[in-house]
């Protein structure tokens, strides 16, 4: 039996932290906005462990998804011959994990995109026969052909756009570079994707280009990650189809608006990882915008708004920007605002209540710059500027350790020998495993929430 | 009976509801042109009645306006808060008058403030925008959403708190936001009531909510309220004033002790700060019986000023401040002292995490009439000394008590308006028999 109780969407709930006290002449107001979903699927981001972690519910009551996974089975796979067979294994891991009921498509990817299953232009709904018989087809995936993402994307877009569904979600892996199409291709392949699928996008091996899956997942908002070793895969992909499984609501999207005179400097989401929305905004009404945040199951998520306001006398007192998260209707009709928070600004000449600054906006803005100086460490490495490389690096180990962020700190232990955390002392590592370099860029972006 | 924010539309602005002062001719909030709306007819709305209002009146039931108190051929006023009102001291001209009593309202209405005479007065109402178009005061252009923030510029708009006045038979006070502060962290609370003799007992309670700790404006609401509450109670059943004075501010202090002990009322916005308990200073006059009793834990201070102004005016409270004790313990000069930064560092407050509380009462049989100054340092900021206090008062403010409040204000105003300013007026007036001299224990 249904369960009426429980509500199909979760419950969105919107904390803002700020200090909105601000010195005679200032006009800069950052806050950090808490988005909290509760009453959803999944454990935001937390790997589930063990059997049966599909929420116990009611068939009728699940949100209706659809999935399709893209395999790369380019040439390379075949080298050595574990990554392919690993592949089709997380495959069929993946297929596995999928909710009876959920539509789905296997895509086989090469400079082309081919229909593994079903194979008919459309999905599959999954039940035991239809997963058995992806998991058949699996076995003809072989190794040969080049690479260009940007055509295993509109493929799937192809065949998610056609499915009747709420959630639409993709799963990408690749082991090389894409180098079959320019990176506009793929770059108008992502752009025209955008806002129609959420993707995940994860790199086998370490031939593939960091800078190229991070965009995937970026422009998708969905996760990006490395699988070193090809083993790896198949419990990364049931924990992907896990997660996708337990989205609720999709198309979600953080609307700003900020009253006559407020210009917007950026908005990023800082928690679980850093991304820089800013660009992505879409008007929505007089002085509102939207920028978007894909599909919600049970989690948190933070985001980092920095707005400047016009000049005002001390003693006064403004709304900066109302934060509210939008769901549009899908039948077109007016979108609901699931729940909405204040970014105030007040002039005060008491010095202590100005110059304080907010723990959460000081701890995310380390976060932001600590995903920001690894990048530009790693950049400096590989251009062979040594003394560029070991300062921002440094300085990443420095943020990392203040942070608690111990994840990232142990990543960059891998590429630099830390001779003072607290300084920042260290020293480049002669020799680096090319697979501890990716990691570390991959998740660079990786933050970590405030200690409490 | 706590301080309600003036509410009478006589006295506001048509556009924005802001307090009006008498002769504007535009709104200070929001510019609305005042010289639009028909100037008020300059009678007074109050009844004159020669005949003084009976003794049995109850506590608080009548407004009483002394315009032109002074009659020192009036034999007895027995009824009048001020207790026997003109004297020989009074500074007044010695031309005959009234008291001007209000007609006996019910109880109820008492706590509103008296329509102030002087501010355009009734038609302005017709000028207000229909109810739930309100106008944002600072754009002019925008409407005033349901969280208080205009939709356009998204500017705050003016609170009940930011600016409130209270006229109750002799006694007013005035508080104002200031105008470097963000919001009204002061609070006020004027009353009368009947000793158990008849006569009558005036009481004025004036708090400072302490910035550094979280919800100051709730900390100094709930101790005026609750000084006032309790001498209220405590006055007619015949305490003495100065031990009535007492009680009131411990139950002013449990009362802001009990706010630190309700959980999660703290405003998003202050999550930053340490989460102090709750608190504020207090300072209390009471007139009653030909005694003038003062109480005060913090730095709001009484300031005496005798109606013959040839006569000393003087402070008749010393600050549980960081410059007082130094003054005290004579490692400072008084200017130097209060020209450290550290000056206003207080010592002593209500609230959950005050050391040990001391609250000083002092009693004081004044044998001249004059006016009692009960203020934040908001106001004594740009009058320390009682010198300095008596020049700001205008020669005229024992007759027109809310009048000498808001010119009072104005001057901290002014001064910068760096703090919020409060101050009530409480006029004291003896026979010029009345014989004694201060016998307090501060």
């Amino acid at each position: 039996m249904a369960n009426f109780a429980k509500s199909n969407v979760p419950q969105f709930s919107v904390e803002v932290y700020q200090n909105e006290y601000l010195p005679e002449g200032g006009r800069e107001v950052n806050a950090i906005v808490t988005v909290t979903s509760t009453g959803g699927g999944t454990t935001g981001g937390v790997p589930l462990s063990g059997a049966g972690v599909t929420p116990a519910r009611a068939s009728g009551q699940a949100p209706r998804a659809a999935v399709v996974i893209m395999v790369d089975c380019s040439g390379s796979m075949d080298y050595p011959p574990t990554k392919m067979r690993n592949a089709r294994d997380a495959t069929a891991a993946a297929i596995d994990t999928l909710r009876d009921g959920t539509s789905f498509a296997v895509v086989g990817g090469t400079h082309v995109a081919k229909e593994v299953y079903p194979g008919n232009g459309r999905l599959a709904v999954a039940d035991a026969r239809t997963k058995a018989q992806a998991k058949e087809a699996l076995r003809a995936l072989g190794a040969g052909g080049g690479t260009a993402i940007g055509t295993w994307l509109r493929l799937a877009d192809r065949l998610l756009g056609a499915a009747d569904v709420d959630i639409r979600h993709g799963i990408l892996l690749t082991d090389g570079r894409n180098e079959h199409e320019a990176p506009e291709d793929l770059r108008a392949a992502l752009d025209s994707c955008a806002g129609r699928f959420t993707c995940d996008a994860r790199g086998v091996g370490t031939d593939w280009e960091v800078k190229e899956v991070t965009a995937i997942a970026s422009a998708l908002l969905g996760t990006a990650d490395i699988v070193a070793d090809p083993a790896g895969l198949a419990a990364d992909f049931t924990r992907m189809m896990e997660n996708a499984m337990g989205k609720e609501v999709a198309d979600v999207a953080l609307r700003l608006w900020t009253p006559v005179g407020v210009e917007i400097k950026f908005v990023k989401q800082v928690a679980p990882t850093v991304v820089d929305l800013t660009g992505r905004r879409t008007g929505a009404g007089p002085r509102a915008g939207d920028y978007p945040t894909g599909s919600w199951g049970d989690e948190s998520r933070d985001y980092h708004v920095c707005v400047q306001v016009p000049q005002a006398g001390i003693g006064q007192e403004m709304l900066a920007s109302r934060v509210s998260l939008i769901l549009p209707d899908p039948s077109g009709g007016a979108p609901q605002t699931l729940s909405q928070g204040l970014v105030r600004a007040v002039w005060t000449e008491d010095m202590a209540a100005s110059t304080s600054i907010n723990p959460q906006v000081a701890h995310y803005t380390g976060q932001a710059e600590l995903a920001q100086v690894i990048q530009q460490g790693l950049d400096a490495r590989k251009s062979g500027d040594f003394d560029g490389a070991t300062a921002k690096l440094g300085r990443a180990v420095q943020l990392a350790s203040a942070s608690g962020n111990e994840d990232t700190a142990k990543l960059l232990s891998k590429v630099v020998d830390v001779v003072d955390a607290a300084t920042g002392t260290v020293r480049l590592k002669a020799k680096v495993a090319d697979a501890d370099e990716m990691t570390l860029e991959t998740r660079s972006t990786k933050t970590v929430r405030v200690k409490k | 009976m706590s301080q309600k924010p003036q509410g009478t539309a006589l006295s506001n602005c048509p556009g924005c509801e802001e307090p009006l002062e008498p002769g504007d001719l535009f709104c200070g909030a929001c510019g609305y042109d005042l010289s639009a709306v028909p100037a008020a007819p300059q009678d007074h709305p109050t009844i004159a009645l020669n005949v003084p209002a009976e003794s049995g009146t109850e506590a608080g039931a009548a407004e009483v306006r002394f315009d032109r108190r002074d009659t020192s051929d009036e034999p007895a006023e027995p009824g009048g808060p001020a207790g026997s009102g003109g004297s020989a001291g009074s500074g007044a001209p010695g031309e005959s008058g009234d008291f001007e009593l209000a007609a006996p309202a019910p109880p109820a209405a008492a706590p509103a403030s008296a329509p102030d005479p002087r501010t355009p007065a009734a038609e302005p109402l017709a000028a207000t925008p229909p109810a739930g178009t309100r106008v944002c005061v600072a754009c002019r252009a925008g409407s005033v959403d349901t969280d208080g923030y205009c939709e356009n510029c998204g500017h705050a708009q003016p609170r009940e708190r930011d600016h409130m006045e209270q006229e109750l038979g002799s006694v007013a006070a005035v508080s104002d936001r200031g105008l470097r502060h963000h919001r009204n962290e002061d609070s006020f609370a004027v009353s009368t009531t009947a000793l158990p003799d008849g006569s009558w007992a005036v009481v004025a309670i004036v708090c400072d909510g302490v910035s550094s700790a979280s919800r100051p404006d709730e900390a100094s609401a709930a101790a005026a309220s609750a000084a006032n509450e309790a001498l209220l109670e405590s006055l007619p059943r015949g305490i003495h004033p100065q031990q009535a004075m007492h009680e009131a501010i411990l139950a002013a202090a449990e009362a802001v002790n009990a706010l630190a002990q309700e959980p999660g009322r703290a405003m998003e916005h202050e999550r930053h700060r340490h989460q102090n308990a709750p608190a504020c200073t207090l300072v209390g006059s009471v007139v009653a019986d030909g005694l003038l009793v003062v109480g005060w834990v913090g730095d709001s201070r009484v300031y005496w000023v005798p109606d013959d102004r040839a006569n000393p005016p003087a402070r008749l409270t010393e600050d549980d401040s960081w410059a007082a004790q130094m003054v005290a313990a004579g490692l400072m000069n008084e200017a130097e002292a209060y020209a450290d930064e550290r000056a206003h560092a207080i010592t002593g407050w209500l609230g959950a995490d005050a050391y040990e509380l001391e609250p000083h009462t002092a009693s004081f049989k004044p044998d001249r009439s004059g006016l009692v100054v009960v203020c934040t340092d908001g106001l004594w900021n740009y009058a320390e000394s009682a010198a300095e206090m008596a020049a700001a008062v205008p020669a005229d403010a024992h007759q027109r008590p809310l009048h000498g409040a808001q010119v009072l204000v104005g001057h901290a105003l002014d001064g910068g308006g760096h703090d919020n300013v409060t101050v009530a007026l409480l006029p004291f007036a003896v026979e010029p028999q009345g014989a004694g001299s201060a016998c307090g224990t501060p």
